[in-house]
């Protein structure tokens, strides 16, 4: 199960992920994104409700991280103690910015 | 050992985390092992439904059980599709800039971590995958 909800104020997207970023609702986060970064400056992925992530989620953030690189970036903030062991197991917490 | 047998396809994936779940809630397991073991359930699974049988379908049988003594759950997969030994999957290179990563190979690496015993053994023409982890 994945809730997502977005705010966008001055150019400032702030997507809220609640749940589970799995294979079953990764293509679902990737959809809205996509659909959501048109004239955004800076992207920001609040994950304090996120359960875990798995790798179809981890290939959704590196799309989101390329399609910002040329933007004004992208954050992920709020990543709890299973994410951020998953984040250094699989190396991105060298190529995200996680606050 | 209890048994669930489903389609083999990435829709077949909540009913199959749900019955694990429903079983570790009876063990009062913990709910960081709990998450370990769904993201290993998540990666294994998502692996048989979208190659084991590709382009086709088949089915797929998840087995639980739980040794009290040793307060070990296994998990243990099922199919009868193409010969697949995730363990001698090469880990992807993690020090590539954003650019140049890939995801191939990631989830399996992800498992090798969060489990403690990962056995794999092909019979009768089966994948038979095996999954552990001690609470």
């Amino acid at each position: 199960m994945l809730n997502i909800s977005k705010n966008l104020t001055d150019g400032k997207e702030t997507i809220t992920l609640e749940g589970r970023l799995d294979t079953v609702s990764s293509p679902e986060f990737e959809k809205e994104l996509k659909g959501s970064l048109d004239g955004v400056s800076e992207l920001v992925l609040d994950f304090e409700k996120l359960e875990y992530i798995s790798s179809a989620g981890l290939r959704v953030l590196l799309v989101a991280q390329k399609m910002m690189a040329d933007k004004g970036g992208m954050k992920v903030t709020h990543v709890n103690e299973t994410i951020t062991e998953i984040f250094e197991v699989t190396g991105f917490s060298d190529i995200l910015t996680v606050e | 050992m209890k048994e669930l047998k489903v389609k083999a396809i990435v829709a077949s994936l909540p009913e199959v985390t749900a019955f694990i779940d429903a079983q570790l809630e009876e063990i009062a397991c913990p709910v960081r092992a709990q998450m370990h073991i769904d993201l290993a359930i998540d990666e294994l699974f998502a692996n048989i439904a979208n190659y084991a049988y590709a382009p086709g379908t088949g089915d797929a049988v998840v087995g639980y059980e739980y040794d009290e003594k040793e307060r070990t759950v296994s998990v243990t997969f099922t199919d009868s599709g193409v010969p697949f030994d995730p363990m001698q999957n090469p880990d992807p290179d993690i020090s590539l800039p954003a650019e140049e990563r890939q995801i191939g190979g990631l989830g399996i690496m992800m498992v090798k971590k969060v489990m403690d015993d990962i056995v794999y053994r092909y019979e009768n023409g089966k994948n038979i995958l095996t999954i552990r982890k001690k609470l």
